[in-house]
Parts: structure tokens; C-alpha cells; sequence
């Protein structure tokens, strides 16, 4: 329980440093952040408006204990474009992130664990070899380029699934791929590692002794164990597919909270990009803690380090 | 891998550099007339949007990409090796102050913290070197903090301390080159995360901006064209893809070198 409480508190330091850097965000802006939101065409009047909105005429230490209350309250301030405040359009373009992440890590694991074990338990022969090194070129493929590449195979020539959009099932399955293959090759690669290593273990040999068939032994003993880091690699993952969704999203017109930070950057809707950034960061720092209290109840030794 | 990984960075490195004089072809001149043409013999990567020969640009943003990613690693390179091995070896406050920032730097997920930098700073080179050293440093600190941690505690690092050298002559003849080999890894592999870098914002329209090519933005002006013109979105992405295997593979040759087990 100590260990749970000890790892919840050291992210609250996190967060309210994660919150100071995006409030700082604004300032560092060139010049007058509002001017720049209005472009050269505003008149003075309309730019000490928009600055007495944000705050921007208050002493400094104002606008920062206003920003990180309302942060606290999940109170983000409104768009400068549309008015709507920030969280709820953030909350709004969700969904469709989420089912867009949670597809692409099923997606992923569906096909690097697998993969990494045939790799691991045939290692040095052609089947790793050709696994190991596909791995490493799904690593170094951009996102912005395999997911025009999938499209102009798939849906231009064959015609199978949409170019962009969100709606069906097919419409997903293209991002959700852009989106899972980089996931896919690390995976891969950390099963291939974590069971390999497994399999050299005195206890799989033993149960070979006992008279397991390698099979079970394969199964039942070696990928067993070698599972608990796969477990941990998907979690920590988790901000890989973050940073990846705001690019598969722009492939792809996908209405999720990463086209909508794309967008507002387009826009210079500062406190919309603010919002975004916030809340995918924050996301990823709870998505970490809850894979490090998983791996703490996984694992006992962890607990008592 | 390691042979590999070399080759295709060698070969990457003279393309751009000698490249641009081989091929006679102007990377910004426009022929609006033979705008979006497919491969030809004259023009090998064929023509983009606005009539510009492909291969020229490539390699021409080749070097965009080279010099970014040369610039981002030296620079957090030795910024990150600095504060880790400060920190690591101090411990303390310097330590705490260090670790701090590297633990909030870390909460961003990949490339978004150099994506909201770069939005607010405004789309320019500059700013894209900028960010990318900001997000790259915290990886070698860390890396090296780690390695200073241990290495304080070594016997002859003890001895040069009771022998009375100072904590600089320590720390650069003692505790940094513990390290260099894992930082020559973590180069080798930043390499490559710096190109991505660069393309992905570029491909966002916050990297370079036009006329001056650069991979990500090449993809990006492709995607209007996907349907009638698929080989602007194909060559450029075959260059990110070729590049940042080589720096890949060279990373995990150079690791499975340096690793000490390997050869035992």
C-alpha cells in the first residue's frame, strides 16, 4: 500500500510541472500573444479585448494561479475561435481517439506477440531473422508516410477501405494500422528479447524434464513469464500512440484530439493548443503510473525496493 | 547490421552533399507545364505539384535533414552529458534540480512537447533545431547520470579524488568516458529520431518552410495528390525510411558491439 501511495505522490510534482511549462507556453510567443491570435488586420481596441479575456493585462503570478486552478478544476479556459470552452471540446473529440488508440495497440499486439515468440523460439534461423528485421523497418517507417502508402494501396488502387474519415469499420482499420505499426515492431522485438531469455531458464528446461512437450513448455512456462515486460512495454507505449495519433489523424481526417491540436496550431487558438497538450500529456503521466502500480501488483519484489 | 547501417549512412551523407552538382536540376525551378509528370529518364523521381524535379529535392532536403539531425545531437549531446554526469556525480541539489526537470520533460510524450514549442515559437528551422535539443537532451542525461551514479563509487575514481584531482578532471577523464560508449549508441539511434523529428513537423507545416524542400513537407504537399500523383508521396518517403533504417541499424550494430557479453 506504501509503495501504491509513495508512486501517486511523486507524479503530483510531475503534474504541476507538466502544467507550469504549458502555461509558459503562451509566453513564448513572439510579441503580444493575443496580436499574434488576431493577425495585423485587429485594431487595438479588439487586441486589449482578447488580452483582458485571457488574462494577459493581469501581473504575471494572476494568470499562473488562475491557469493551474482552473487546471485543477479541469477548467481550461475557452477557444479563441469558437468560444466553446476547451475541455468540453477536448472531451468531445475523445471517443474517437480513444477507439482509434485501442485499436491500433490490438491491432499491435495481435501481431508482434506471436510474431516475437516464432522469432524467439526459431531465433538465428531465416523466420527471426525475417522478423526481427521487418521489426526494425517498421520502426524507422514515418507514420506520414505509410499511411498515404496503405492508402494509395487499399483504398485508391484496390478500392477495399476510405481514404479518410470516421464512421465504420472500415474506416478504422487503415489509421488503426499507421497507427499500430510502429507499436507492432517494438513489440516485437521486446517479446522476442523477453522470451528468448525465458527460454533458456532452468525451470522451462525442467519442465522439458518432467516430460512437457516443448509445446507446453513454450506456452505454458516461457512466454508466460516473458509476458510481465510485454505487459509494461504496451503500457509505457502508450504515448507513442498519443504523439502518433496526432499525426495519423491529420492523415487521415480523423476527428480525434489530435487533429483538433493540429487545427488550433492552424488557427494560433493558443488555449485550445494549450488544452490539448495538457491533457495528452496528462494523459500519458496517469497511463504511466497505472502501469507502474500494475507492474508494483504484479510483481511483489518491485514493492519493496 | 552494423555494415549495413554504415553503408546506408555513408551513402545517404554523399548524396546530399555531392549529390545537388551531379544531378543538373535546380531543386525550386518550377515547369508548370510538365506539373505533377510521372518518372521519366529526365527526371527519375518524376515532378511535383509545382513542376519541381523530385530527385533534386530529395536530395537537396537530404541535407536539411542531415544538418538537423548532426545539430540536434551534438547539441543535446553534450548539453545532456553535461547536466547527467553534473548530477550524477554531485548528487544533491544539482542532482534533484536535474532529475526534476528531466522528470517533467519526460511526462510529454515524444515529439508533442517540440510540436507545442514549435507552434507557439512559429515554423522555422530554428525553432525546429530548437525543439528537437529540447526534448533530445533529457535521454543522455539520463543516461549518463546513471553512469556517473555507478561510476562514483569505482575504486580508481575514489583514488583520483584521495589523490587530489579535481571533480573536473574526474568527471572528464573518469566518469564521461564510462559512458561514451552508450552515448555513441543513443547518437546513433537520436540520429534517426531527429530526422523523424524534423519530417514530422515539417509534414505538419512547422519545420522548414517553402521553397526550401524538406522530406516531411514534400509528404505533406503530396497528400493532395494521392489519387493522381502517388509518386510524390512515394520518394520522399522512401528517403526518411531508408535514412532512419540506416541510423537504426548502425545504433543496434554499435550496441550489440559495445555490449561487453557479446564477446565473452
Amino acid at each position: 500500500m506504501r509503495y501504491f501511495l509513495r508512486r501517486l505522490l511523486l507524479t503530483v510534482p510531475v503534474l504541476l510541472g507538466v502544467a507550469t511549462l504549458v502555461f509558459s507556453l503562451l509566453h513564448l510567443v513572439p510579441g503580444d500573444p493575443a496580436q499574434a491570435m488576431l493577425g495585423e488586420g485587429a485594431t487595438p481596441a479588439e487586441v486589449a479585448d482578447l488580452r483582458a479575456r485571457l488574462g494577459l493585462d493581469q501581473p504575471i503570478y494572476r494568470q499562473y494561479l488562475r491557469f493551474m486552478g482552473g487546471a485543477v478544476r479541469g477548467d481550461l479556459g475557452r477557444s479563441f475561435r469558437t468560444k466553446q470552452p476547451v475541455g468540453e471540446a477536448i472531451v468531445e473529440r475523445l471517443p474517437a481517439t480513444v477507439e482509434l488508440a485501442v485499436s491500433a495497440m490490438v491491432v499491435a499486439v495481435l501481431v508482434a506477440i506471436p510474431l516475437g515468440i516464432v522469432a524467439a523460439v526459431h531465433a538465428g534461423r531465416w523466420v527471426d531473422h525475417t522478423a526481427t528485421t521487418s521489426a526494425l523497418i517498421g520502426i524507422s517507417v514515418p507514420a506520414f508516410w505509410l499511411g498515404p502508402l496503405l492508402a494509395i494501396v487499399f483504398s485508391v488502387s484496390l478500392g477495399w477501405f476510405p481514404v479518410s474519415g470516421r464512421g465504420t469499420l472500415a474506416h478504422l482499420v487503415l489509421p488503426a494500422i499507421t497507427l499500430g505499426a510502429p507499436l507492432a515492431a517494438v513489440l516485437t522485438r521486446i517479446t522476442r528479447a523477453s522470451v528468448l531469455e525465458e527460454l533458456g531458464e532452468i525451470y522451462v528446461v525442467a519442465a522439458r524434464a518432467r516430460g512437457a512437450s516443448r509445446m507446453r513448455a513454450i506456452v505454458g512456462h516461457a512466454v508466460r513469464n516473458g509476458l510481465i515486460p510485454i505487459v509494461t512495454v504496451v503500457g509505457l507505449q502508450t504515448g507513442a500512440v498519443l504523439t502518433g495519433a496526432v499525426i495519423t489523424e491529420t492523415i487521415f481526417a480523423w476527428p480525434g484530439v489530435g487533429r483538433l491540436l493540429v487545427q488550433s496550431i492552424g488557427f494560433r487558438d493558443y488555449p485550445l493548443v494549450q488544452g490539448c497538450i495538457l491533457f495528452i500529456a496528462a494523459a500519458y503521466v496517469s497511463m504511466n503510473l497505472l502501469v507502474d502500480m500494475a507492474y508494483g501488483f504484479l510483481d511483489p519484489r518491485i514493492r519493496y525496493e | 547490421m552494423l555494415k549495413g547501417g554504415l553503408s546506408i549512412v555513408v551513402l545517404a551523407v554523399l548524396a546530399s552533399v555531392v549529390g545537388p552538382w551531379l544531378v543538373d536540376a535546380d531543386p525550386s525551378r518550377q515547369q508548370l507545364a510538365l506539373r505533377l509528370a510521372p518518372p521519366t529518364w529526365a527526371h527519375p523521381f518524376g515532378l511535383d505539384e509545382l513542376g519541381r524535379d523530385i530527385l533534386a529535392r530529395i536530395l537537396s532536403g537530404g541535407r536539411i535533414s542531415l544538418a538537423v539531425a548532426v545539430v540536434v545531437v551534438s547539441v543535446s549531446g553534450l548539453v545532456g552529458t553535461t547536466l547527467g554526469a553534473l548530477a550524477g556525480y554531485f548528487g544533491g541539489r544539482v542532482d534533484e534540480v536535474v532529475s526534476r526537470v528531466i522528470d517533467v520533460l519526460l511526462a510529454f510524450p515524444g515529439l508533442l512537447l517540440a510540436i507545442a514549442l514549435v507552434a507557439v515559437l512559429g515554423p522555422s528551422l530554428v525553432n525546429v533545431l530548437l525543439a528537437l535539443t529540447v526534448i533530445g537532451w533529457v535521454g543522455y542525461a539520463r543516461l549518463v547520470r546513471g553512469h556517473a551514479l555507478r561510476a562514483r563509487e569505482l575504486e580508481y575514481v575514489q583514488a583520483a579524488r584521495a589523490m587530489g584531482a579535481t571533480p573536473f578532471r574526474i568527471l572528464v577523464r573518469h566518469v564521461v568516458p564510462v559512458a561514451l560508449p552508450s552515448v555513441v549508441v543513443q547518437s546513433s539511434l537520436g540520429m534517426a529520431g531527429a530526422v523523424i523529428g524534423e519530417a514530422a513537423l515539417s509534414f505538419l507545416g512547422l519545420g522548414v518552410q517553402p521553397p526550401t524542400p524538406s522530406w516531411g513537407s514534400m509528404l505533406s504537399g503530396g497528400r493532395a495528390h494521392i489519387l493522381d500523383a502517388p509518386h510524390l508521396t512515394l520518394f520522399p518517403g522512401v528517403a526518411i525510411a531508408v535514412l532512419v533504417l540506416g541510423f537504426n541499424f548502425l545504433g543496434d550494430g554499435l550496441r550489440d558491439w559495445a555490449d561487453p557479453k557479446r564477446h565473452a
